[in-house]
């Protein structure tokens, strides 16, 4: 067993644990905060499939950004007198089943295909080569991207602001 | 056996079956929505594991890009969304959120 090796099944088993702990915790607060070692634990992987811009990102948009919206909703739809921040979980058996199908069935066709591998490639100079890339050949994608982004920006606002009517009635 | 292309996919399969397990069974919306960042992740291990280990470049790492840029879009917007529903319905149990109009 290689370092390399090692590496990977101390990621892994983070992942897995911690994706177990967010599926399975009672609590809110904790699955929100094993979220986090989840988001670590890919952008690891990340790192050991020579894709360290893209771990860089993950660490600043998933870890700096989503979860804190993700915990900041979690705040804003929780009472602060309310206790008991517990949520339940439903229909636990027919979902357990389904989950297993798919699982199942999907590792089945992995394991079984053929896949056209190559030997595993260095990429290197993935900052320089990912900006050539995105600038030649997908260009239009994120031209796009960007509008998705400022679309998102303005969406979200509109629709989590007060109506005006609402800010005239508190303010008499 | 060294950690090959199986293992990532292995790893990815049992991120997503978690993730669909999530959806499927939180009541609270905010951890369905945790439960769509899993499988989000797992298809981007995925994409990053094929760049690596077929012979397409950098192709794989543009489009995870992407895709995390459609997750923080999607995250935002679906934090509103819930904040709204908060509003009107004062839950975020998505079994008791069952009408359109008040």
């Amino acid at each position: 067993m290689t370092t390399y090796d090692l590496i990977f099944y101390v990621f892994a088993a983070i992942i897995v644990i911690s994706a177990f702990v967010v599926v399975a915790a009672k609590n809110i607060i904790y699955s929100a905060f094993s979220l986090l070692f989840t988001f670590f634990g890919v952008a690891g992987i990340y790192v050991l499939l020579n894709a360290d811009f893209i771990a860089v990102v993950q660490v600043i948009i998933y870890v700096g950004g989503i979860l804190v919206l993700i915990i900041f909703g979690v705040m804003l739809t929780n009472k602060i007198t309310d206790v008991k921040i517990k949520t339940e979980s439903i229909h636990i058996v027919p979902a357990t089943i389904i989950t297993g199908i798919i699982g199942g069935t999907l590792i089945a066709i992995l394991t079984k295909t053929k896949w056209r591998i190559t030997e595993p490639q260095n990429l290197d100079k993935t900052v320089t080569e990912i900006g050539r890339f995105i600038v030649v050949h997908y260009m239009i994608l994120f031209e796009l991207a960007g509008i998705i982004l400022l679309v998102a920006l303005i969406g979200s606002v509109m629709i989590a602001r007060k109506e005006k009517a609402q800010i005239d009635e508190v303010k008499e | 056996m060294s950690v090959g292309l199986n293992h990532f996919l292995v790893l990815s399969v049992i991120l997503f079956s978690l993730g669909i397990y999530a959806v499927l069974t939180r009541k609270n919306a905010i951890q369905v929505l945790m439960g769509i960042e899993l499988i989000l992740n797992s298809a981007n291990i995925n994409f990053i594991a094929f760049a690596r280990y077929g012979n397409y470049g950098f192709t794989g790492q543009v489009i995870s890009l992407f895709v995390i840029i459609l997750a923080a879009a999607e995250a935002a917007i679906a934090l509103a969304i819930v904040l709204n529903i908060y509003k009107q319905f004062t839950t975020v149990n998505v079994d008791e959120i069952d009408g359109l109009k008040e």
